[in-house]
C-alpha cells in the first residue's frame, strides 16, 4: 500500500477532532445501531435517516444506522465535483456508494482547503487530500473496533462500511462503531488502497443532482429566495464610458420600484487580487419588488455618460504585484485587427529560443507562413450573472454562483467593512461558469446594494447585462513559420503570438523540445475591454493554431499528420531539446496514437467525409481527436468525433465522457459561430439573436470518447478536451474544401462557407 | 395591475400582476416555481420551456394576460415524483452538466414525443435546436430522448 502524509487531509483531521468531540451526539443508543439498512439502493433521499451523526472529521460524517454523509468542497459548474470528488472520500471509506448522502459545503476556508473550481485543478487538487482524509476515517474507525474486540487493527478487514475480523467471525458496522472512533486520536500516516482494488473510483457514479435538475428543484443562486427579499438590476455603460450623471426619476415612480441610485463597487485605490476584475466600479441600480417591475424601471433609466480617462490600479495576483493601465478610447474590433497585424510585424519579447533559428530560416529551402486569428468571446453561461445578499450590521450571507469563493471575501470584507469572517458565501449550483464566475464582482455588488437597501436582495443581471459585462476570452493572433530544407527536412520553427491584452504563446508546450532551432516570442497590447479566464485560458487559441499549422507543415512535408507529429514526439522523448518541456512526450503519443486505432485514421474515409486530426496537452491532460464532417452545400456537419484522453486515473468515466463530449461541442461551436466584436466601444452582440451558440443541428452526430487506462494520479477534464478541437475543425474543412481556415469564426471566414 | 386566474401543474393558482408580465416571471417571482429558467428573455434560447396545453411554448414572451384558460405545465408539473419517461431517460442517460438548461430541454422533449413518439435522429435534433447548452450536451439529450421514446413504446 502506499503512505501518503498530506498535510492537507491532516490539517482537517486536526482542526476537527477537537470539534467533533463536543455535543454532538445525542440520544446514541446501541439498541438503534445496526447495520447499514438500504431502503431504497438507487434513491439517495430515501435513505433512512440516522438519529445521531458522528463527525469523524470536517468532510466525513457516519450515522448511528451506517448512513454517511460525504461534503463536497468545491463549488459545482457542471464539471460533476459534487459527485466525483465525495468518490475519493467513499472509496479509501470503504464504503457502500448507495449508503451515501452528499452534502455541498459552504465556503469555509477553516475547514476545508481549497474550494476552488476552476483550471481543471478539482480533482487533481483533491485527490491527494481527500484520500488521505477518507483512509484515516477509516483507520479511526478500525482502532475503535480493535480496541472493543481487543484484537490487532492488522487482524481487521473492511468493506462496504463493516469492519470484520474473520478469525473470529465477528463484524460491527461503521454506524455502530463512529462514536467509539470519534475520540479517538488522529492517526499520523495511513495506509491507502491500492488504485487496482478500487470499487468505487473507476466505475461510473451517476451525478447526483440529477434527479434535482430534471424535476427542476431550487438549485441555483437564481433560484434562492427569503422573506423581504427584494430584486435588483444594474446598468452598466459601455467600454470606454463612466457615469456622469443619473437621472432616476421616472423610474422611481414606476410600479414596485423602491430605489435607485449608483454605487461604487471598489474605490480606486483598492488594491485588488487577480479575481478583483470588474469592468465598471460604479453602476446605476434598481431595486423593487419584482423581477419583470424593476426590469421595465431599468429600461427607464436616464444615465448621462463620459469618456473614461486613463487609469491605472495596483494589482496584487499570483504572480506578484503589478500595476495595471486601463488606457480611454472607445474601441472599435477593427482597429483592434489592424493594431494587431501592426504589432505582428514588430518585434516581440522572446520568450523562447533553441539553437539558432535566425540561421535556420536564413538557409531554408522553402518557408512555410501562416497568420490565424481570434476573436474575444463571451461566456454565456446559462444561468446570467446573479447573487443574493442580506448584509445586517453583524454578518453577510451571500449565495452565489461562484467559482472562486475564497479570492472574493477579502474585497466583499472590505467594501461592506465587515469582516471576512462574517461573510457566509453559500456555494449554489452554478448554471455555468467557464472562468467568467471566478471573477466575484457581482458578489461584492449584491453586498453592496443589500447594505445601501438594509434588505435582503438579488441582483440579477440581464442576458444583455451579463453579455456586454465584458470579462471576455481575449482576441488573439499568432503567426507560425517554419523553415524546411531542400530534403523537406524542418530545420526552424517559429511562433510569433499576440493579443489584447494579453498574448496566448506557451513557449515550453509541444513542439518546444523537438526542433534544434526553435523560436517562441510574445507582444500584447492594452485595453479597457476587461478579460478574463475563459475554458483553458490560452490554450482555447493557440492550441488551434498549431495544430492547424502542423497539419499543414506535416502536408507540405509529404507526411501524414499523426506520423509527422509522432516522429516529432519520438524526438522529444530520445533527445528532446532544451530543459523546460512542458509536457510528457510519451503521454502525448500515447493519446495519438489511441486515437488513431479508435478513429479508424488509417482506414479510407467512405466518400463525403472528410477527417481532421488535433492533439493538445493543457491543464496536465493530453487529449487527441479525430473529427470527421460531411458538406451539405457549403456548410459543414459534424458527424462524429473520436477523442482519446490521457487524464491519469478516471474517477467517474460516464461523467469524464460527458465532460469531454461538452468540451468538443463547445469547441465545435465556438470555432465556428463564436464572436464578440465592438464598436466604439459598445459590444455588437447583446443577446443570443445575434451571438450565435452552437445549436442541436450543428453539434456532431456521435462522440466517441476513450481514456487511456492509468494509474497516474488524476488531472482535470474540463478544460482539455475544449482547445484542440478548434485545430480538428479547421483541419477536417481543409480536407473538405482546399483551403486553409485561420479566421475565427470559421462561419465568417472567407471567401464564405455560405454562398 | 389585474388578477389573473391560471391553471398550472392541475391546480388553480391566482396572481395579481401586471397584464404585460411574461409567465416566466410570474412562475418564478409570484407562484414560487422556479424550475422553469431565464436564460436570454427574447425565446432564444429555450431555458424557460413550459408546456402551454401541451405544446411547448416559451414563458419568456408568454405574457399572463395571454394564457386565457389554457393549462400550462412546468418541469415541476411533469411528473409527480420525477418519473415521467423523458425525465428517467434524462437519468439513465445522466445528462446534465450544470443543468442549467435542462428543465427547458426536458419540456421541450417530452412535447416533441406527445406529438412524434417514434422520432428519427433529425427529427429530434430539429425540434430541440431552439434549446441551447454552453455546456454542450446535446449527443446525450438527442440519446435520452430516444431512451425515452423507445421505453414509451415498450
Ligand atoms: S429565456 Fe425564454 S427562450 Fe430564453
Ligand atoms: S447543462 Fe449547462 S447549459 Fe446545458
Amino acid at each position: 500500500m502506499d503512505q501518503i502524509n498530506n498535510s492537507i487531509g491532516r490539517r482537517a483531521f486536526l482542526r476537527n477532532s477537537s470539534l467533533a468531540s463536543g455535543g454532538l451526539i445525542l440520544g446514541f443508543s446501541w439498541l438503534n445501531s445496526c447495520k447499514p439498512k438500504v431502503v431504497a439502493a438507487e434513491e439517495v433521499v430515501a435513505l433512512e435517516m440516522p438519529k445521531t451523526w458522528s463527525e469523524l472529521n470536517s468532510y466525513i460524517k457516519i450515522g448511528d444506522n451506517g448512513v454517511v454523509t460525504l461534503i463536497a468542497p468545491n463549488p459545482e459548474f457542471g464539471s460533476n465535483v459534487k459527485t466525483s470528488l465525495p468518490m475519493i472520500l467513499a472509496e479509501e471509506l470503504d464504503i457502500d456508494w448507495e449508503m451515501v448522502i452528499i452534502e455541498q459545503a459552504n465556503f469555509h476556508p477553516e475547514k476545508y482547503d481549497r474550494q476552488f473550481t476552476g483550471g481543471s485543478q478539482g480533482i487533481r487538487r483533491g485527490w491527494p487530500g481527500l484520500r488521505v482524509a477518507g483512509a484515516t476515517a477509516r483507520q479511526m474507525l478500525l482502532t475503535a473496533a480493535a480496541q472493543q474486540w481487543g484484537v490487532a487493527i492488522s487482524e481487521l478487514t473492511t468493506e462496504n462500511g463493516i469492519v470484520y475480523h474473520k478469525a473470529s467471525g465477528q463484524e460491527i458496522g461503521y454506524g455502530e462503531l463512529a462514536v467509539l472512533a470519534q475520540g479517538i486520536e488522529v492517526p499520523e500516516d495511513v495506509p491507502l488502497k491500492e488504485i487496482k482494488d478500487f470499487k468505487i473510483v473507476g466505475h461510473s457514479k451517476k451525478n447526483v443532482d440529477t434527479k434535482n435538475i430534471v424535476t427542476g428543484k431550487p438549485l441555483f443562486a437564481m433560484d434562492h429566495k427569503e422573506d423581504g427579499m427584494l430584486i435588483a438590476m444594474i446598468a452598466h455603460p459601455p467600454f470606454g464610458k463612466k457615469i456622469k450623471s443619473l437621472d432616476g426619476s421616472t423610474a422611481k415612480s414606476m410600479p414596485g420600484i423602491k430605489d435607485v441610485f449608483t454605487i461604487t463597487t471598489l474605490q480606486d485605490d483598492y488594491e485588488r487580487n487577480g479575481f478583483d476584475t470588474t469592468t465598471h466600479t460604479e453602476l446605476a441600480v434598481v431595486v423593487g419588488n419584482s423581477t419583470w417591475e424593476v426590469m421595465q424601471a431599468k429600461k427607464a433609466l436616464q444615465m448621462e455618460l463620459e469618456n473614461i480617462s486613463d487609469s491605472e490600479f495596483v494589482m496584487n495576483g499570483w504572480g506578484g504585484k503589478s500595476t495595471v493601465k486601463v488606457p480611454a478610447g472607445l474601441e472599435s474590433s477593427e482597429n483592434h485587427l489592424k493594431k494587431m497585424e501592426e504589432m505582428g510585424r514588430k518585434k516581440a519579447t522572446v520568450l523562447r529560443k533553441d539553437g539558432n533559428p535566425e540561421k535556420a530560416f536564413a538557409e531554408a529551402d522553402k518557408i512555410l507562413e501562416r497568420t490565424y486569428t481570434a476573436p474575444f468571446l463571451a461566456h454565456n453561461c446559462m444561468e446570467p450573472v446573479n447573487c443574493f445578499a442580506n448584509v445586517t450590521a453583524d454578518e453577510a450571507v451571500l449565495y452565489a454562483p461562484i467559482q472562486a469563493p475564497e479570492m472574493i471575501t477579502g474585497t466583499i470584507a472590505a467594501r461592506i467593512g465587515l469582516p471576512a469572517e462574517k461573510i457566509h458565501i453559500n456555494l449554489s449550483r452554478m448554471g455555468g461558469g467557464f472562468g467568467q464566475r471566478a471573477y466575484g464582482h457581482h458578489l461584492v455588488e449584491a453586498a453592496a446594494i443589500s447594505q445601501k437597501v438594509n434588505a435582503p436582495i438579488k441582483m440579477v443581471y440581464t442576458r444583455e447585462d451579463d453579455m456586454t459585462y465584458g470579462i471576455y476570452r481575449p482576441t488573439y493572433t499568432a503567426t507560425y513559420r517554419a523553415a524546411l530544407d531542400k530534403d523537406n527536412n524542418l530545420i526552424g520553427f517559429h511562433v510569433k503570438g499576440g493579443g489584447i491584452p494579453e498574448h496566448p504563446v506557451a513557449a515550453n508546450r509541444f513542439p518546444a523540445g523537438a526542433i534544434d532551432n526553435y523560436l517562441a516570442e510574445g507582444w500584447a497590447l492594452e485595453s479597457n475591454i476587461t478579460i478574463g479566464a475563459f475554458r483553458a485560458p490560452r490554450s482555447n487559441f493557440i492550441a488551434g493554431a498549431e495544430q492547424a499549422f502542423l497539419d499543414e507543415l506535416a502536408e507540405t512535408m509529404g507526411k501524414d499528420p499523426i506520423d509527422f507529429r509522432l516522429e516529432m514526439l519520438e524526438r522529444a522523448i530520445t533527445k528532446p531539446v532544451g530543459e523546460n518541456n512542458d509536457y510528457e512526450a510519451e503521454r502525448y503519443a500515447g493519446v495519438l496514437k489511441l486515437v488513431r486505432e479508435k478513429s479508424g485514421w488509417d482506414n479510407s474515409s467512405p466518400s463525403g467525409i472528410f477527417k481532421g486530426v488535433s492533439a493538445y496537452f493543457c491543464h496536465n491532460s493530453y487529449v487527441a481527436q479525430v473529427l470527421e464532417l460531411s458538406m451539405d452545400g457549403d456548410m459543414p456537419k459534424m458527424e462524429k468525433v473520436t477523442a482519446a484522453i490521457d487524464c491519469g486515473v478516471v474517477i467517474n468515466p460516464d461523467f469524464a465522457s460527458n465532460m469531454a463530449e461538452g468540451g468538443i461541442v463547445d469547441g465545435i461551436g465556438n470555432a465556428m459561430f463564436g464572436e464578440m466584436s465592438f464598436k466604439e466601444g459598445v459590444p455588437d452582440h447583446k443577446n443570443f439573436d445575434t451571438y450565435r451558440m452552437i445549436r442541436h443541428t450543428e453539434a456532431p452526430k456521435s462522440i466517441d470518447v476513450h481514456f487511456v487506462e492509468s494509474e497516474v494520479d488524476p488531472t482535470g477534464m474540463g478544460e482539455p478536451p475544449f482547445p484542440p478541437v478548434f485545430g480538428a475543425v479547421a483541419n477536417a474543412l481543409y480536407k473538405a474544401t482546399g483551403r486553409r481556415f485561420t479566421k475565427q469564426p470559421f462561419i465568417t471566414d472567407k471567401p464564405p462557407l455560405v454562398g | 395591475m389585474a388578477t389573473f386566474n391560471l391553471k398550472i401543474n392541475g391546480k388553480e393558482s391566482q396572481v395579481d400582476v401586471d397584464p404585460s408580465t411574461p409567465m416566466l416571471w410570474v412562475l418564478r417571482d409570484h407562484l414560487n416555481l422556479v424550475g422553469t429558467k431565464y436564460g436570454c428573455g427574447i425565446a432564444q434560447c429555450g431555458a424557460c420551456t413550459v408546456h402551454l396545453d401541451g405544446t411547448a411554448t416559451r414563458s419568456c414572451m408568454l405574457t399572463v394576460s395571454m394564457v386565457g384558460n389554457s393549462e400550462i405545465t412546468t418541469i415541476e408539473g411533469l411528473s409527480d415524483t420525477g418519473d415521467h419517461p423523458v425525465q428517467k431517460a434524462w437519468v439513465e442517460v445522466d445528462v446534465p452538466q450544470c443543468g442549467y438548461c435542462q428543465a427547458g430541454q426536458i419540456m421541450t422533449a417530452s412535447a416533441f414525443l406527445e406529438k412524434n413518439p417514434n422520432p428519427s435522429d433529425e427529427e429530434i435534433e430539429m425540434a430541440m435546436n431552439g434549446n441551447i447548452c454552453r455546456c454542450g450536451t446535446y449527443t446525450r439529450i438527442k440519446k435520452a430522448v430516444k431512451l425515452a421514446a423507445e421505453s414509451k413504446q415498450a
